[in-house]
């Protein structure tokens, strides 16, 4: 059984608010399911799951905040639960019984082909107590196990035996009829929601409640399209994600200038080669796939923080700790204010290309909310670009506990003087924020000058 | 390799109908192979009952192109003979009705022998017959028992519903070496098309699709495909878009196309011109469900032949038979 913990999304994160679960108790995980959403002062970040099995007991409430590192959930691990990680819903004859009995499908554990919860499982299962039986609770358990010795022991007598002690059983109602087209059946469970099997297949997967849905299909079965709508409906009833994003920047920025001795380092970058290359290349490109400047300032970034390790890594316990590889951070403005910095894994091996389709991508989601945990999980070096914004150079402030920072201006065409003689060309002020306790100057001014290399030569970006 | 050229139904234009598509399959595979020979009830001097043997007799001669006493057990166990002696025969049964005369034969012997034979004895049968209603010939020449026939283990059942497989079928039941049985719509016959030069072959191991949909999968098989087309012409104008998948070959069914495509669409209608009650449009939803229950978004449904010996009545017989507008009603109720 592994416990799922609230995870830390970001250095400064000391708690989180468990917004919305995804899964339900019974639902098989795979080792990368997103399978909770966390609020955090920045952002809702889509968590995701580092165990395959199923999910056993949910421990915290959607709503609650708990410090990083509360167990949310238990997970029963692949070993010691079904292999499968297909999601098996029940036949509607499983379900009808189940609800009979009132035994917690969710609860359940399949023995049928691939996990699937046969009617033996349900009638097998132990009813589940009824709130008003809470007082004979301590008189139900003992007949129980009597009723499961009895049929362990019997097995010739079981179906008359286990009738007889259901009916004796304080907390299980009387049997019922199966039969699909039994009328009388049907009048007694009028709960009962006629659904689909891919509307079901579809609210599991979903982790919608189906009988909260409205049905449109024929004596108002719930089909794929009602749930489909439904999810669409929850998420624009879903509450705003409430604006503490400037709190938590304002928090961490204060930590970064009261514990990081800053210096600063600028250079001008001639842009020249790298746009002649980049044009060049966006005349094969289709639309959709153009490159922008950012993607290979970016990629210069990356590059240069990969051939220069000790800017690449953070400050921990008054010790400099390189990181393994380049988890470039991306400095985003949020609308509404506050910035966050989700990190781009393996900077350093995109290709120009990837690098620009990351990019677009992770902007988007960021702004939009929907980042995912590994995303914002410590970045190693955080690159702010406000040259969209018309500034020439920006001088950041590093992010805690990394060590270094690097800022980039607005492309601006000015007087250069090349090789001895004036022409006009496209630069670009690149700066570096960086750490004293971590690095010194010499340090910071390698790492300006390797990515300004890097960028003369843009083709073996 | 005959040289010489036939006059065409339709000298003006490239056009061809079913019944020349599969005389000239029939034409081919004699020219091609001296061990194939036609036999049958009139296949010979009158030219076959439905006029798809017409002209063979002069053309390859008695001994290629023989007309048989009407006795289907008596002729359908000479192919079997001649089968098992080397020969590559073609039995020509008028209707499926008569084919149970020679029921037989052809379950209690062309389809056992391979298997009783402990793999010694193949028959490389191929049996051509009519099948299906619509042109008033009244119940004991109307009905749809290919089903029937696509239950025995040891056949293989084809359904050519286009010209396209009309014209090359034969040559691929030919090439099977067991028993192969050719189910022939008579409604189809008189259906006039161009043949695509680029088909050089039919694959009989696979089911077709027809046309290209998203919301639901209609499921046909010879004269049926093409009401299925016309429903589905019918739907798109509403909004509807269907898939039409034409079984081609009912066994063995080739179900991993249906089921795929029901994956896809998530509903399912099956058109059957045999009777409901134990017919292959049962087999087809029950493997649907077998194999896809949890991708269903409704329950399958079936348009099939009212369970009546088919009427002589015109109006009578219409209404006992699929019809695109049932068809499409059908395709409706599952998707709304």
């Amino acid at each position: 059984m592994a416990e799922f913990t609230m995870p830390s999304l970001g250095a400064d994160m000391e708690e989180g608010t468990l917004s919305q679960w995804l899964v339900h108790p019974g639902d098989r995980v795979a080792r990368g399911d997103v399978i909770a959403v966390v609020e955090t002062a920045k952002s809702a970040i889509e968590v995701e799951c580092f165990e395959s099995g199923t999910v056993d007991t949910l421990l915290v409430d959607e709503g609650t905040t708990v410090p990083v590192g509360t167990p949310l959930a238990r997970i029963g691990t692949t070993s010691e639960s079904r292999p499968t990680a297909d999601l098996s819903p029940s036949t509607p004859l499983v379900r009808r019984l189940a609800q009979d009995r009132h035994v917690d499908l969710a609860a359940l554990h399949g023995s049928g082909p691939g996990g699937r919860i046969t009617r033996a499982d349900v009638e097998h299962a132990e009813p589940e107590p009824k709130p008003e039986h809470d007082k004979t609770t301590g008189l139900s358990e003992p007949t129980h196990t009597a009723t499961a010795r009895q049929q362990g022991t019997e097995p010739g007598r079981r179906k008359r035996s286990r009738g007889g002690a259901e009916a004796s059983t304080p907390t299980a109602r009387p049997p019922r009829p199966v039969h699909s087209d039994d009328p009388a059946g049907e009048r007694q469970a009028p709960q009962r929601v006629r659904s689909s099997p891919l509307a079901r297949r579809l609210a599991t997967e979903l982790g919608i409640d189906i009988a909260e849905v409205t049905g449109t299909g024929r004596g108002g079965t719930v089909r794929a399209e009602d749930v489909r709508s439904a999810t669409a409906a929850g998420d624009a009833a879903r509450p705003a994600v409430p604006n503490v994003a400037r709190a938590a920047t304002a928090r961490l920025m204060s930590r970064s200038k009261r514990e990081i001795p800053h210096f600063y380092l600028s250079t001008t970058v001639d842009m020249a080669a790298a746009l002649e290359w980049m044009h060049a290349r966006n005349h094969e490109l289709p639309l959709s796939g153009r490159l922008v400047p950012a993607a290979l300032l970016f990629k210069a970034v990356a590059l240069a923080a990969r051939k220069v390790p000790e800017l690449n890594g953070h400050w921990v316990d008054d010790d400099f700790v390189p990181a393994e590889d380049v988890r470039l951070g991306v400095a985003v403005s949020l609308r509404g204010g506050g910035l966050a910095a989700p990190a781009l894994a393996h900077a350093d091996a995109l290709t120009v290309a990837e690098m620009m389709a990351t990019l677009r991508d992770l902007v988007a989601r960021t702004r939009g909310g929907r980042l995912r945990a590994s995303e914002t999980a410590d970045p190693s070096l955080t690159v702010t670009n406000l040259g969209d914004q018309g500034v020439e150079a920006v001088f950041g402030v590093v992010y805690p506990p990394q060590v270094a920072l690097v800022g980039l201006g607005r492309i601006v065409e000015r007087p250069v003087a090349v090789n001895g003689l004036l022409g006009v060309r496209p630069v670009v002020t690149a700066t570096l924020s960086a750490d004293h306790r971590a690095a010194d100057g010499a340090t910071g001014a390698r790492l300006l000058t390797t990515m300004d290399r890097l960028l003369q030569r843009p083709e073996e970006l | 390799m005959s040289t010489r050229t036939r006059p065409r139904a339709h000298p003006d234009d490239d056009t061809t109908t079913y019944r020349e598509a599969l005389r000239e399959g029939l034409r081919e595979a004699l020219a091609s192979d001296d061990r194939v020979f036609l036999m049958g009830e009139d296949v010979g001097r009158y030219g076959g009952c439905f006029g798809v043997s017409l002209g063979l007799l002069e053309e390859f001669g008695p001994d290629r192109v023989r007309d048989t006493p009407l006795s289907e057990s008596a002729f359908v166990g000479a192919g079997i003979g001649a089968a098992l002696a080397g020969m590559r025969p073609v039995v020509e049964i008028m209707t499926v009705n008569f084919s149970l005369l020679a029921l037989d034969q052809i379950l209690n012997n062309a389809a056992t022998l391979r298997h009783m034979s402990g793999g010694q004895l193949g028959v490389p049968l191929v049996i051509r017959m009519t099948t299906g209603a619509g042109r008033q010939l009244a119940a004991q020449h109307s009905h749809s028992l290919e089903g029937w026939y696509a239950h025995i283990p040891g056949l293989r059942v084809l359904a050519p519903a286009t010209i396209d497989d009309a014209r090359h079928v034969l040559s691929a039941a030919l090439d099977d070496p067991d028993p192969v049985l050719l189910f022939e719509h008579g409604s189809l016959y008189n259906a006039a098309g161009t043949l695509d030069p680029a088909v050089q072959q039919v694959d009989l191991d696979r089911a077709a699709v027809r046309r290209e949909g998203t919301d639901v999968t209609v499921v046909a098989y010879g004269g049926c495909v093409s009401k299925a087309l016309e429903a589905a012409e019918e739907l798109a104008g509403e909004g509807i878009s269907a898939e039409v998948v034409d079984l081609r070959t009912l066994r063995p069914l080739d179900d991993a196309t249906f089921v795929g495509s029901v994956r896809r669409t998530h509903r399912a209608v099956v058109v059957d011109e045999g009777w409901r009650s134990g017919s292959l449009s049962a087999e087809i939803e029950s493997r649907i469900c077998e194999q896809a229950f949890f991708e269903l978004d409704a329950p399958v449904e079936r348009v099939c032949s009212a369970e009546v010996p088919i009427p002589y009545a015109r109006r009578l017989e219409e209404a006992a038979l699929p019809q695109p507008a049932g068809i499409a009603a059908a395709a409706r109720r599952v998707v709304s």
